[in-house]
């Protein structure tokens, strides 16, 4: 059941993505700036927490899951270090999705080559 | 010597002749429907280079050097190279032909560029201050993905309406008039700007400019459509072109029985997925050095207007919310010269 | 073109002109793919914790991990060819922001590993974190100023 909800759920959230690729032609960086902006915003409304605990990766490895855990970080360190917890919180919580994107792609760059498409 | 017909359009009265031309074009060209017409097709766009954009220079030599073969020609009996392409500061030409040592005029006119170049090579040699003039252009798929859209193993959908950049480069060599196929006139185009936005809809940014090029035509030299085998504009694609179609309807000119576009012929659109159609300076370069000048030469195409389109926008001017200006040039190809039809008027 | 045709009226028939891509098709391939993707997420998580981590731990572990599957999709050419039919079924999952990071590292690297590798490897995902770290501040101060934790 856990991957059934998994499943739709993070599929609904690129389903309303691609209708916005479709219909308003925002490029894809924009998509994904709203995506985490709204997951912030979200998240910080107590809206996203019910949906992931509902779906579990469905809600958390989109992008507004990104967001999500920005505003529980921050929600986090606020409660356990005060004003310097909104500084912190944000890039504590997400600093493993970060480095990790960061340093697989420095990784891959070193290693491959770019390539023509067919 | 040149002499204006109308407001905007230049008789060329010696009509130069293109002596030689070549195409070279990338592995994905030479996999559609003009494989048998190029000269050289790599399937190593790389080109044996480390970067695209030495991949791309090299292109364009390999096109020069082509053309000049063919023609028997060396590179210093050559007065002047026009040439262009779509990289910043037109390095593609500059390090393409930095070693050719032939006086240089780097052209911009994005897509355009070849019939830009073709029509300023004619007109030198046409008014005498030119002997031989080489003509070239070139894209690569990679250095403009790079440029203008993403890096290439960015994964994005390209939208129906979007083209897909050719890779290739095409050489023209303009000398004095001797043989077909001959350049009769030119037309140099306005800008226009329909204040389409759309990167994706480069065709629909173009059309307007086309359309308002071959109207000028046409009235400066009181001709119609069916004057000519073929209108052949340069890279509209599916879009673009049943716009410019649509425009000159409504003043009254029906193209649409002879009107093609370079973007369509270089691909076949449905199987190899390139949208709505090929584009870039070495699209219409590729198919007019390839293609059309034989057919011209064989005398299977009597009269044909090529038109080349270009999209004169930036990525800053993009990102900065500004619409996309068209240009299009026109250059009026024929397999006869304006003193082959005394001959024929004559007897 | 002809003054008679203002720049309102082309946009129209432009407009017409378009060949529409199948929104209900994009949407069915983003929603398969995209829920494949998070599918595959779940799975690690419950793998991970199997392993004895807790939820959060290995929710992070199994991002790492569609980061790292990502990349190396990237690298080997692959994920643009997905991408071309999953849509945002590939770009919504963090595999598209890892993706966005790999891609432009791996083109630029031919202007040099610190301006071109370095400088571009944000040139996409920058705004995503931008905006989303700001964002996270200035709810944080509000939450501060308010007293709502």
């Amino acid at each position: 059941m856990q991957y059934l909800n998994a499943f739709w759920v993070g599929g609904m959230l690129c389903v309303i993505a691609q209708i916005l690729i479709n219909k308003t032609k925002l490029t894809p960086a924009r998509i994904l700036t709203t995506y985490v902006v709204s997951g912030v915003i979200l998240g910080g409304f107590g809206v996203y927490k019910p949906l992931a605990e509902y779906a579990g990766a469905g809600a958390t490895v989109p992008l507004t899951g990104f967001g999500y855990l920005i505003a529980k970080g921050t929600k986090t360190a606020i409660e356990q270090l005060g004003l310097m917890g909104a500084f912190t919180g944000g890039l504590t919580a997400t600093a493993g999705g970060i480095a990790a994107a960061i340093f697989f792609a420095l990784l891959i760059a070193l290693i491959f080559k770019p390539k023509d498409k067919t | 010597m040149p002499t204006r017909q109308g407001r905007y359009t230049l008789r060329l009265d010696s009509c130069p002749s293109i002596v030689s031309f070549a195409a070279v074009v990338g592995k994905k060209e030479g996999e559609g429907p003009l494989a048998q017409e190029f000269d050289i097709i790599c399937d190593d766009t790389t080109m044996g280079e480390k970067t695209w954009e030495k991949a791309e220079s090299r292109l364009q030599k390999d096109a020069v050097n082509r053309a000049l073969s063919k023609g028997g020609l060396s590179a210093s009996e050559m007065d002047f190279i026009l040439a262009g392409d779509l990289l910043n500061q037109c390095i593609s030409s500059t390090y393409g032909l930095r070693d050719l040592n032939i006086p240089l005029f780097g052209l911009y006119g994005a897509c355009s560029t070849m019939a830009e170049s073709l029509c300023l090579g004619s007109i030198m040699v046409d008014s005498g201050a030119a002997g031989h003039c080489v003509c070239v252009t070139s894209s690569h798929f990679c250095s403009a993905e790079r440029q203008f859209r993403y890096p290439l193993e960015y994964g994005s959908q390209r939208p129906p309406t979007a083209q897909w950049t050719v890779t290739g480069s095409g050489c023209a060599v303009v000398a004095p008039s001797c043989k077909a196929p001959y350049v009769r006139a030119v037309t140099v185009g306005k800008i226009q700007d329909m204040g389409i936005t759309d990167v994706n809809n480069m065709g629909a940014a173009m059309a307007p400019a086309a359309a308002d090029t071959l109207k000028t035509f046409f009235m400066d030299t009181g001709t119609t459509p069916d004057n000519y085998d073929l209108i052949l504009t340069g890279d509209l694609g599916q879009v673009g072109s049943q716009l410019v179609e649509e425009l000159l309807q409504r003043e009254s000119f029906d193209i649409s029985k002879r009107h093609s576009d370079c973007g369509l012929l270089i691909f076949d659109i449905k199987e190899q997925g390139v949208n709505a159609g090929g584009s870039g300076c070495g699209c219409s370069a590729s198919v007019l050095c390839s293609h059309i000048l034989n057919k011209i030469q064989h005398k299977e195409l009597n009269n044909v207007l090529f038109l080349a389109t270009g999209a004169l926008m930036s990525p800053t001017s993009l990102q900065q919310g500004e619409s996309i200006p068209g240009i299009a040039h026109l250059v009026h190809l024929s397999s006869t010269s304006y003193q082959d039809d005394c001959t024929i008027n004559g007897h | 073109m002809s003054s008679k045709l203002t720049p309102d009226e082309y946009s129209e028939i432009a407009k017409k002109a378009e060949h529409k891509s199948s929104t209900v098709k994009d949407c069915i391939m983003a929603f398969l793919v995209g829920g494949f993707i998070c599918t595959i997420g779940e799975a690690l998580i419950s793998l991970y914790m199997r392993g004895g981590m807790a939820r959060d731990v290995a929710s992070t572990l199994s991002s790492i991990t569609l980061i790292f599957i990502a990349a190396l999709l990237t690298g080997l050419h692959a994920f643009d060819n997905i991408a071309k039919y999953a849509g945002a079924g590939t770009l919504v999952p963090i595999t598209g922001f890892s993706n966005s990071m790999a891609a432009p590292a791996l083109d630029f690297k031919s202007e040099g590993f610190i301006l071109g590798l370095g400088v571009k490897m944000f040139s996409i995902a920058g705004p995503v974190i931008v905006y989303g770290i700001s964002a996270g501040i200035i709810y944080g101060i509000i939450i501060y100023l308010f007293k709502l934790y």
